[in-house]
């Protein structure tokens, strides 16, 4: 039922260097997953791999989507297919405002299913953007700043929220979308979150700490080291990890019980 | 109804009428290349122009004659004077014909949305552009106002004393060569007064009268604002325009009297065999602002340094300037603050962006002198290359000879971050349009100072240059 991404055996190098070394993974619109590991594990390489980074060299295995073969297809393409990331640090554009940005977003879309698209008109854009800026508490003065420009930590991860919440996307990557939070910064994005999931969003939460899966529940916990998915399991992995930390996973690799 | 040629011939008729230009019956006109004091006295004649004035101009040669081509700068020993036409007149000038212009521009006009009849004209390939009707009506209220919006003939012709007080004082023959030449020479431009405390609302364009004459190698502007009074004057346009000179050399002269306040907005987009040589300068009296917003998109080489000359307490300006150069061009812009009087503040904003191996650099000059104190100024030159084969130089001159002032100069380079590329591409924006976006908002600073059709006509632009559709 619905889109699937499906990651089978994803082999990925940056300059040389094996970081992915065979990663398997479905997410399906309407499930949470969550994917924790130790810093260098290769969260943030299977992000923007998925999404396309140019520095990022696929060397073996495939990732499908919706049915479709990503390897070979530029970002924006995977973008309107209904894929969305959410930066760990969102760079900053300057001179063009928040506003503007997703207006060009939402043209791009909708002119590549229909190049005689006109754009979409500004009364309609306006509301569309004020009701999602509601929905993340977001001040309406948001819009006319400069993207990312000067933004707090806090205030750049609710931006990646809100464009989230505009371009609705079948399936969402959020890498480690709660580094740099403070708590009510955090509760207002996990808050933005769960009210766009449904069962027309599948969402992959790449994280770090355990605390943000208090707000968005996970149905899947999978655990990545040394570039490979070494646990699965429900919400309870999540805090079995943060009670024992990542020791005990690699014992239990050394003693080769995986 | 009319024909077409019929229509055209009856457009010239008049043209020549309005703007002056006389026939003498017992006159044959002899266009040649090369320039001598017979062509310049047979311009003046051609004009009927007062005695003072014929005198002016023949000095004037004299002063072009006598110095050499400036070498501070972007070579200029491409093109030889004795090659040149440097009067012609408006009727007979070449254009070209409409299969001729390169597919490209055709597309480029499409895509800006200009009307046919404006894209022949702007190609070169029709007669003159007449926006008689629009600009009648406009005359009218300006002239109920007490406005003087006329060619710069008409404005010695029938505003003599008011004319000879103000032409030459703000940028005399002997400034540097190409002044010189101008003053020789000038054919074109615009006379505006604006009497104290007027303010006109709405820009003043030389588009309205954008017809062959107007889109001079010579041009001359003179425009005196007077006390508390308001001018927004705009000229040039976006959208690829040909010329079949290949020398253009401008002068715009502004006086801005105590308390008032204009606005000179330029974009040129010359067609890749002009040499653009344009001397600007606005003397700033006490308390009266002034800005020149300077967009600089085409032609081979384009030298412009806009100046502002700040000439009693409380006199403030600024220049905002962009320069995009291409594949094959130079765009050498940039702007003068020369502080004169104390209490006197000024700001420079450079953006200069060069793509495809141009070639794009900041030159300017803050001067002040050793009465000027308690001023200030700021500048800022950004530079954007979107490519290594691409250059982009900052010449900053820095003279100050007042013990107390306040300088603040800021100078970067950037390319467009991989990065910023990927973000954008990854919420659906093709690689074209992502970089056509990061341009947009290195520009949007300046950018949001032109009146609004100017800023989606260059917006627009830009998104073509990135796709590479100009060439």
């Amino acid at each position: 039922m619905g889109a699937a991404l499906e990651i089978r055996n994803l082999h990925v190098s940056v300059e040389d260097q094996p970081i992915l070394k065979g990663v398997n993974l479905v997410v399906k619109q309407g499930e949470i997953h969550a994917l924790m590991g130790p810093n260098g594990s290769g969260k943030s390489t299977l992000a923007n791999t998925l999404m396309g980074h140019p520095a990022y060299e696929i060397t073996g295995g495939q990732i499908i989507f919706d049915g479709v073969d990503l390897v070979e297809m530029e970002t924006d393409e995977r973008s309107r297919l209904g894929l969305f990331l959410a930066f760990q640090y969102p760079v900053a554009v300057p001179g063009v405002t928040v506003a503007n940005f997703l207006r060009n977003a939402i043209n791009a879309r909708r002119k590549a299913d229909d190049p005689e698209y006109k754009g979409i008109p500004i009364p309609e854009f306006r509301r569309m953007m004020i009701e999602k800026m509601d929905l993340l508490q977001m001040d309406h003065s948001f819009g006319g700043r400069y993207l990312n420009e000067g933004f707090s930590g806090g205030e750049k991860k609710r931006a990646e929220i809100l464009q989230m919440a505009i371009l609705q996307p079948k399936i969402a990557i959020m890498d480690e979308t709660d580094s740099g939070l403070d708590i009510d910064a955090l509760r207002i994005v996990s808050e933005g979150v769960q009210r766009l999931s449904g069962p027309d969003l599948g969402v992959l939460v790449i994280t770090h700490y355990q605390r943000i899966l208090n707000h968005i529940k996970p149905q899947f916990v999978h655990i990545m080291m040394d570039g490979q998915i070494v646990e699965s399991g429900g919400p309870e992995l999540a805090l079995h990890l943060e009670e024992h930390g990542y020791d005990w996973l690699r014992e239990k690799q050394t003693n080769g019980d995986v | 109804m009319a024909s077409d040629a019929e229509h055209l011939q009856g457009i010239r008729e008049r043209y020549d009428e309005q703007y002056g230009f006389s026939d003498p019956d017992n006159y044959v006109f002899r266009a040649r290349k090369g320039l001598d004091a017979e062509i310049v006295a047979q311009i003046s004649e051609m004009k009927n122009e007062p005695q003072w004035m014929r005198e002016q101009r023949l000095k004037a040669l004299e002063i072009y004659q006598s110095k050499p081509v400036p070498t501070w700068g972007p070579d200029l020993s491409g093109f030889n004077e004795d090659d040149i036409y440097f009067f012609v007149r408006p009727a007979d000038k070449e254009g070209r014909s409409w299969e001729d212009v390169p597919e490209d521009i055709k597309r480029t006009f499409d895509r800006l949305g200009i009307p046919e009849a404006e894209q022949k004209f702007l190609a070169g390939a029709g007669a003159q552009y007449d926006s008689e009707m629009v600009y009648h009506r406009i005359r009218q209220e300006l002239e109920d106002q007490g406005v003087i919006f006329k060619s710069i003939e008409s404005g010695l012709r029938e505003h003599e004393d008011l004319f000879r007080e103000y032409f030459g004082t703000v940028i005399p023959a002997y400034d540097n060569k190409y002044a010189a030449l101008n003053a020789a020479v000038w054919s074109g431009g615009s006379f505006i007064y604006v009497p104290p405390g007027v303010e006109i609302k709405m820009p003043l364009q030389a588009y309205f009268r954008l017809n062959t004459a107007n889109i001079g190698q010579f041009e001359r502007t003179l425009i005196i604002v007077d006390e508390g009074a308001f001018l927004h004057y705009v000229e040039g346009c976006t959208a690829p325009t040909y010329s079949s000179d290949s020398l253009h050399s401008g002068v715009i002269e502004i006086v801005v009297k105590r308390g008032a306040r204009s606005r000179y907005s330029t974009i040129q987009n010359w067609s890749d065999n002009v040499y653009n040589l344009v001397t600007q300068r606005a003397m700033i009296y006490g308390d009266a602002s002034h800005e020149w917003v300077d967009a600089n998109l085409g032609s081979k080489l384009t030298m412009k340094y806009p100046s502002l000359y700040l000439m009693e307490p409380g006199a403030h300006g600024e220049v905002l300037s962009i320069a995009f150069a291409g594949r094959n061009q130079v765009q050498d812009a940039g702007g003068k603050a020369i502080h004169v009087a104390p209490h006197t503040t000024s700001q420079i904003l450079s953006k200069s962006i060069a793509k495809d191996g141009g070639r794009s650099s900041y030159r300017g000059l803050l001067k002040v002198y050793p009465d000027a104190n308690n001023s200030k100024s700021t500048v800022v030159c950004d530079a954007l290359l979107l490519d290594e084969y691409s250059e982009s130089d900052t010449y900053p001159y820095i003279e100050i000879e007042a013990p107390d002032v306040t300088v603040g100069h800021e100078a970067t380079v950037s390319k467009v971050g991989d990065d910023q590329i990927f973000y954008l591409q990854s919420r659906g924006l093709s690689e074209d349009e992502a970089n056509a976006m990061v341009v947009n908002g290195f520009l949007e600073p300046l950018t949001k100072e032109l009146p609004m059709e100017y800023s989606i006509e260059m917006n627009r632009l830009i998104q073509l240059q990135m796709e590479g559709s100009i060439g």
